[in-house]
């Protein structure tokens, strides 16, 4: 009976009743579906097997958008429950749950697959590739994450989800504190899809350095290109903290080390050190693909090319040599006295130049230009003010005596959300609705696109600028409840306003990929923005092979060359293209994760044992497979060409 | 123009509630530790709003002038490489701001690492304060008294409080007398502050430490020292003494309301500092280590250096 015990969960409440019902239904549903349109083959052979890395893309983009409402839930509800002083909505234990995965899910499980989804599906096509340099580790890396993902999100149906916070600091998140299953599902998932993310690092640093078109050298590369690259080799040298910092955690609640306990020599603030060490970078990680997104839509609709191009690539440089270097300002408060603070308070507004130089360069761009302001565009004008908000009280948070007062407050809160909010959301709302056309060969209606722009940008500000203001009245973040005589009453009231009207746009954006689905017009163009890089010079959507022939390069703009100074991208004659073929083991090997990741986090050691062999066991099937890949012919090359209507340029 | 009226609204709603602001207790500084952070605040928000309102001109003019609807059809916008002059003055406005600010900074962290100006010339009042899932121990050693949940301090008069946890990380956190300081289980900290004017204030844990954080705050009276003394003697004359049965009942998880002892727990349960710390630097059944290990030891002692009389 003990052994059952452990599934159940500790403190079951009817939503979370409810929550089971519907994930049974869904699944059934989803089964029933897939076997009555019979698309099951269809599933396994286009989706489930494929390693083209724009398909690879959009499942990741599906799944980011899967998880921003699950995040978005718990936001609402935790508004919900602090707009009035002595709530009742949620209890402590449950609201402690629900911010935990609200943090996790919407960082680990939300941006980062939305800028995987981008990076994926656009830096080939940016610099003229086929594909990734390796394919099938790139499907190994969508499916890690997400089983890992998956794993994570069921823990609130069976033994309970992770209640020590999304930088779950030991000794709580350690068994002497937290007992249930909860963290250990927060180590094992994290684990799972930070291996996938590790892999991701590895595969677009390889691909963007050998794989460019001919032509283009470093310097000629497109501005979201380059934050990739930046991106992916943050990624190589952070991950590997966050995958030690868990096995270190996993062992603490696994197998009784004391890595973090507080006692036998554990040290208490270890776990915060080595967090931040990866998690400080982990902001930039998601930052920086953000701004190449909007180096490229700013640069489309102002109709002019990327002001300081140099100094661009140069800030993102120092960006990622500072990250590395200001992770102590989590804790100032540690105590390490005066001198260390200092260091790290003067490191940490450092990083205030580079990115007050993207600024300004945005804002150049637009000097003498012919602005056009469509969604993406907006989503793009609007980041700029609401980020330096955020930006400019990080500043202020970097005064480490005065952190003393804003450290675990909503001043806080306020700040990052007002970061990652317009840097990084807008930039994914942003970077979908510009590259929709391109991924489904039909755009997302402009009038939807701006209201739910403007809904979201006006919530943001109701929902996050009240909380600097309750910060500084002394209300600690992560407190469940408050009472009257606090204080908070009003902020947090029109906090939970804003957080209404951010489930509004965000409703909004689901109804206009319905409504665009059904009524937007399919006959385009490849190049419907008038835009600037390779992408926009082959078709859409785009064929499995990307481009016929490869593109030749010799400016930073080289589309926009192409068409304005009759530059020859494509030059030569058809041949047959060697493709990668599709493989069904990414997906088996993660599916295995996944269990291996289950028994994990029940201590199932068998279970565990026989999904090590199956992991190691998928790893030599690979080893030892013969598969050279498969070409396309000349003939079909140019009937696929025929079909989607001839050359672009 | 949206935008436009969009920007309006934004700088009346920041004018407006910046006037209100005197209320927000961290700007209601009652404590020159206090003060400073309040001071840097200010100064910085001021700053940033400075910069903040050039950003949205900068793009608001951008904006205006630039639009496809206010020029020409057939107007073609230049390609524009950088100009190294302009970009150096993206570059050197930003860095001096940063030079001022990090000034500021430096300057401020060791004020609020120290006694607090104008306190140097009287002994400080030293408290142990430790925390437990979900109290705050507030012992007394000069005094010989200990309570829960509250504390008692006198005003004009540094306060040295000793920092530490019984199990998770907590924060203590007196906003207006000053910022808050970790408290952890295998270390102390030291928090320097001091109150200027008699008065109520409300104390807390900040750093999130399970189901009973919301509640886990405690109450701060500050008052003159002659009334505090009475108050030292009123509890000397009517607490009962605190025993090693009754602090470990104490320590169980949950909520107490305010308790008072004679006493204090420091006599059968040191605080983690000198011999007593964490990270085996010397706690007694390492006593037998390498030499290598003892050299550790003296070097962590040397900078516990206010807590000699432990150990020497």
């Amino acid at each position: 009976m003990e052994f059952f015990e452990r599934f159940a969960i500790p403190h079951p409440s009817p939503a979370i009743y409810a929550s089971m019902v519907a994930i049974g239904l869904t699944v059934i549903a989803i089964i029933a579906g897939l076997t009555y349109f019979k698309k099951w083959g269809y599933l396994w052979r286009e989706w489930l097997t494929t390693v083209d890395h724009k398909r690879i893309g959009i499942m990741y983009l599906i799944s980011a958008l899967l998880m921003l409402f699950r995040g978005g839930a718990d936001a609402i509800m935790m508004r919900a429950q602090l707009s009035m002083p002595e709530n009742k909505l949620l209890d402590a234990q449950h609201y402690n749950e629900i911010f935990t995965t609200h943090g996790v899910v919407m960082i680990m499980f939300m941006a980062m697959p939305f800028i995987m989804a981008l990076m994926n599906f656009v830096v080939p096509l940016q610099i003229g590739a086929r594909d990734v340099a390796f394919p099938r580790l790139n499907a190994l890396s969508f499916w890690l994450f997400f089983m890992g993902a998956m794993l994570f999100n069921i823990s609130f149906v069976i033994g309970g989800s992770p209640d020590a916070g999304w930088t779950s600091y030991f000794p709580l998140a350690g068994t002497e504190f937290s007992e249930s299953v909860g963290t250990n599902y927060y180590m094992i998932a994290l684990q799972i899809a930070g291996i996938g993310t590790l892999a991701t690092g590895i595969n677009f640093m390889t691909t963007i350095l050998k794989m460019r078109a001919p032509g283009m050298t470093l310097m000629k590369m497109p501005m979201f290109t380059w934050s990739a690259f930046i991106t992916n080799i943050i990624i190589v040298f952070a991950f590997p903290v966050l995958t030690v910092a868990l096995a270190m955690g996993t062992l603490d609640r696994l197998f009784a080390s004391n890595f973090f306990t507080t006692n036998n020599g554990g040290m208490d603030m270890l776990w915060a050190n080595l967090f931040w060490v990866w998690g400080h970078p982990e902001v930039y990680i998601l930052v920086l693909p953000a701004f190449g997104i909007y180096s490229e839509i700013i640069s489309t609709f102002a109709r002019r090319n990327l002001y300081g191009y140099k100094s661009m690539v140069a800030s993102m440089v120092i960006i990622s040599l500072l990250s590395f270097l200001v992770w102590v300002h989590h804790f100032f408060t540690m105590g390490q006295g005066a001198f260390v603070n200092s260091i790290f308070s003067i490191t940490t507004m450092a990083i205030a130049v580079p990115t007050g130089v993207k600024i300004f360069n945005w804002l150049f761009t637009l000097w003498k230009g012919k602005i056009v302001i469509t969604t993406p565009m907006l989503y793009s004008l609007l980041f700029i003010p609401l980020f330096t908000i955020g930006g400019v009280t990080g500043v202020m948070l970097g005064m480490s005596a005065a952190d003393y007062q804003y450290h675990n407050t909503m001043f806080l809160v306020a700040h990052f959300h007002l970061v990652i909010i317009p840097g990084v959301v807008f930039a994914m709302l942003a970077g979908l609705t510009y590259y929709w056309p391109k991924m489904f060969g039909f755009m997302l209606n402009e009038r939807l696109g701006k209201l739910s722009a403007w809904i979201i940008s006006i919530s943001t500000l109701v929902a996050f600028i009240p909380m600097f203001f309750s910060g500084l009245d002394g209300q600690a973040r992560r407190m469940y409840t408050y009472s009257e005589q606090a204080g908070f009453t009003m902020w947090n009231m029109i906090s939970f306003v804003g957080a209404a009207g951010l489930a509004i746009g965000f409703a909004l954006i689901v109804y206009n990929i319905y409504y665009s689905i059904r009524y937007a017009p399919r006959d385009i163009g490849s190049d419907p923005w008038d835009a600037r890089s390779l992408e926009w010079a082959t078709h859409s959507p785009v064929p499995e092979y990307n481009f016929a022939i490869v593109p030749n390069v010799d400016s930073t703009e080289a589309f926009w060359d192409a068409k304005k100074k009759g530059h020859k991208l494509f030059k030569g004659e058809l041949e047959k293209i060697h493709m990668p073929n599709n493989s069904p083991i990414p997906f088996i090997m993660s599916s295995i994760f996944f269990v291996w990741g289950f028994s994990f986090v029940f201590a199932m050691w068998i279970p565990l044992i026989i999904a090590t062999i199956g992991i190691f066991g998928c790893m030599a099937y690979q080893s030892f497979e013969k598969d050279h890949g498969r070409y396309i012919s000349v003939e079909e090359i140019k009937e696929t060409e025929e079909k989607l209507g001839g050359p672009t340029v | 123009m949206k935008l436009k009226s969009a920007i309006l609204f934004l700088v009346i709603t920041i004018a407006t509630v910046l006037t209100g602001c005197e209320q927000l207790i961290v700007l209601d500084p009652k404590g020159p530790q206090a003060e400073t952070q309040a001071n840097d605040i200010i100064i910085s928000a001021s700053i940033m709003l400075f910069i903040v309102l050039a950003v949205f001109g900068i793009l608001a003019y951008m904006l205006i002038k630039y639009r496809a609807s206010k020029q020409k059809e057939d107007y073609e916008p230049p390609h524009i490489e950088g100009s190294i002059l302009v970009e150096s003055i993206c570059v050197g406005i930003p860095v001096l701001i940063v030079a001022v600010l990090s000034f500021m900074s430096v300057q401020s962290n060791y004020k609020v690492e120290a006694t607090p100006a104008g306190y140097e010339d009287k002994e400080p009042l030293v408290v142990y304060a430790s925390s437990s899932a979900w109290k705050w121990h507030f012992s007394y050693p000069e005094e010989g008294i200990e309570t829960v949940n509250y504390l008692y301090i006198p005003t004009d008069r540094a306060l040295e409080f000793k920092l530490y946890s019984f199990g998770t990380i907590s924060s203590f956190w007196i906003p207006q007398l000053g910022g808050q300081k970790y408290a952890m289980s295998d270390m102390v900290n030291t928090l320097h502050l001091a109150a200027d004017v008699p008065g109520e204030y409300m104390g807390r844990n900040a750093n999130f430490n399970g189901k009973g954080f919301a509640e886990n705050t405690f109450n701060v009276t500050a008052m003159p020292q002659n009334e505090f003394d009475d108050w030292v003697e009123e509890v000397k004359d009517t607490a009962s003494p605190i025993t090693e049965e009754k602090f470990d009942e104490l320590l169980e998880p949950g909520h107490l309301g305010q308790l008072t002892f004679t006493g204090t727990h420091l006599d059968f349960r040191p605080a983690p500092e000198g011999e007593h710390g964490g990270h085996n630097h010397g706690s007694s059944s390492n006593e037998d280590d390498s030499d290598e290990e003892n050299h550790e030891v003296h070097d962590h002692e040397d900078h516990d250096h206010e807590e000699s009389e432990h150990h020497h």
